[in-house]
């Protein structure tokens, strides 16, 4: 289980996050939403100290993240990041391999435990067959199943995901989603997703969190959240929330934007 | 050129390095055999353990002896510094030479010979200066390049080459200056194997042994880095530790490789670059067979360098290297779009 108790913290004078407080539960799949420069990402590089909070805590099943070391975070949170541009000709078995990093001696190498969870972060994402291909000749949607398998590979019990959709063609999107939604329903794994993609984020997300003015404006269910008044206010958009006739999942029908930047 | 699959990867590994090591082996008994006359080399083999004439054993135990040595700790010095610099760099650019770090030392190294110190022996203040110097170097050119976070390419060649300059301009000041009593540097400045006695040589192998074990020790976290800062934080490296350890080690050991020996240019450009190519940009293999290449390259070029051009007497090994080395980085800046690598 992971806690955020009291966040707090600025680049320079200007705050970025004040005041937040979170209680993200165990097996769940959490949208943080908001406008640019709400403080989404700023919140997820929080999760695994690639910040420090300059006010408030951050706690793994109650322990300070502060007080763990940077191998013992790594063990329990993954990370997907926005950008997965490598121009190195590692193979896909190299870079999901690296995922043990955290759990391997200095001087040992990977133990046939190890092999065993790699092979089987491959097999869970599907991509046991590009095993063998360099990371540089793969496409952007590919890519991101290699970075998800090396996640996998960290056998953490959150995974990050921040924008994990933004460089991929609509087809990639929903591939990716539905993944990280299927490895959440199967293992349990708790998965915290940062994006600006409302439709995405509504249909594979159990909860959601709005973040205004570096603080939470609203968290609950996407229903409950997702108001058409709450999206008119936050995103200056005209859209509801439905559920979508044919998949029966949620969604968010965008209609138009307002004309007039509402204060 | 695929070294994808597993099994291959791990027989061509095995290749590499067999083949890396009669390379060097047979290098190190052609240039024992060099000198101002040429053993045959069963007398040079049989001299490493004191058999034949005595003229023969003194010249294989006590000259060429240590000049192999030298070769071998230098050649794989700039090698493992190169390899590991492409890595934090996350440039396949970056290298002693290239960056301005062996001029940075060869400065320094020139500094102590010029200016000699009261109790302190030379063999001491040359590799101290050059260490000092180099390390400045790095920090500098490091600092100089930085955009943002990252160190775009051109900024860094572009530092490290106007820093380069700076120190060889320096170097060739101090040359000036110091007139007949410098006599010996301008050989030193390209590159010069043939001043290294046993002295020098007991200095330089656990200064670069030492800096090379804490390269080659940080194979994972740099292939991790390699990736970019965030994905080897996100997987738990200490990268700023990792980097910072990863520049003070080059620079002693650039720095003990430059300090006896002066500059060999483009040892730690090509080796590594050319072991990527074939073996896979894994930095846990990378770093150590790029000593057995680099010392292997370093003592082919010094037999070379002695029995190419006879009737123009011995070629510095540093010309040698950087005719070369120089072409192959031309090539590197036409293919860059192609090359493993290239953002």
């Amino acid at each position: 289980m992971l806690r955020i108790e009291d966040l707090r913290f600025s680049y320079k004078d200007k705050p970025v996050l004040d005041g937040v407080d979170l209680e993200i539960r165990p097996g769940e799949v959490i949208g943080i939403i908001g406008p640019n420069g709400c403080g989404k990402t700023t919140l997820l590089k929080h999760l695994n100290r690639n910040l420090h909070p300059a006010v408030g805590r951050v706690l793994l099943d109650d322990k300070d993240i502060e007080k763990m070391t940077k191998a013992d975070i790594a063990r329990y949170v993954a990370v997907v990041p926005q950008s997965n541009e490598i121009n190195f000709s590692f193979t896909v078995r190299d870079i999901v391999t690296m995922g043990r990093m955290p759990f391997l001696e200095k001087f040992g190498g990977e133990s046939s435990e190890d092999l065993r969870k790699i092979d089987e972060a491959m097999e869970k994402t599907n991509i046991m067959e590009f095993a063998d291909r360099f990371i540089n000749t793969m496409s952007g949607g590919e890519r991101q199943r290699v970075i998800i398998a090396r996640a996998l590979a960290q056998t953490p019990e959150i995974i990050l995901l921040d924008e994990p959709t933004l460089h991929l063609d609509i087809s990639n999107q929903f591939d990716v989603l539905d993944l990280v939604k299927k490895l959440s329903d199967a293992d349990g794994l708790t998965v915290v997703i940062v994006s600006h993609d409302l439709p995405m984020v509504v249909r594979y997300c159990d909860r959601i969190v709005m973040l205004k003015d570096h603080k939470i404006f609203a968290a609950g269910a996407p229903e409950e959240v997702l108001t058409p008044e709450i999206m008119k206010e936050i995103f200056n958009i005209d859209a509801v929330f439905e559920k979508d006739p044919v998949s029966k999942q949620n969604t968010v029908r965008i209609y138009g934007s307002c004309t007039k930047r509402p204060k | 050129m695929t070294v994808g699959d597993t099994g291959k990867r791990r027989i061509r590994l095995l290749t590499v390095t067999a083949v890396l090591i009669v390379i060097l082996l047979f290098s190190i008994v052609l240039d024992l055999t060099q000198a101002f006359f040429s053993l045959s080399l069963k007398e040079a083999f049989m001299a490493i353990f004191g058999k034949g004439t005595d003229v023969h054993v003194s010249i294989v135990q006590q000259i060429n002896g240590p000049r192999v040595v030298m070769g071998c700790m230098v050649g794989a010095g700039l090698g493992i510094s190169g390899a590991a610099m492409q890595a934090v760099f996350r440039n396949p650019m970056a290298s002693p030479y290239i960056l301005g770090l062996s001029s940075g030392a060869a400065f320094g190294a020139a500094l102590a010979m010029t200016i000699p110190i009261a109790f302190i022996p030379m063999f001491v203040t040359r590799p101290l200066f050059a260490f000092v110097f180099c390390m400045a170097t790095m920090f500098l050119v490091y600092f100089i390049s930085r955009v943002g976070g990252r160190v775009p390419t051109e900024t860094l060649l572009l530092s490290g080459i106007a820093v380069g300059s700076l120190f060889s301009a320096l170097v060739s000041l101090l040359t000036y200056v110091a007139g007949e009593r410098m006599a010996g540097i301008v050989y030193w400045t390209m590159g010069n194997l043939s001043q290294t006695g046993w002295q020098n040589t007991l200095i330089v192998i656990p200064l670069i042994l030492a800096g090379s074990l804490i390269m080659a020790t940080r194979g994972r976290e740099l292939n991790a880095m390699m990736l970019g800062d965030a994905h080897a934080k996100d997987l738990g490296v200490d990268v700023k530790k990792v980097r910072l350890e990863m520049l003070i080690s080059s620079s002693l050991v650039t720095a003990a490789a430059v300090a006896f020996v002066g500059i060999i240019g483009f040892v730690g450009l090509v080796i590594p670059h050319i072991l990527r190519i074939v073996i896979g940009p894994g930095n846990r293999a990378l770093l150590p067979l790029s000593m057995l290449g680099g010392a292997a390259f370093v003592v082919l070029c010094d037999y070379l360098s002695r029995s190419m051009f006879t009737s123009l007497g011995i070629l510095p090994i540093g010309i040698l290297t950087s005719l070369v080395g120089a072409p192959y980085f031309i090539y590197l800046l036409r293919r860059r779009k192609n090359e493993v690598g290239w953002n």
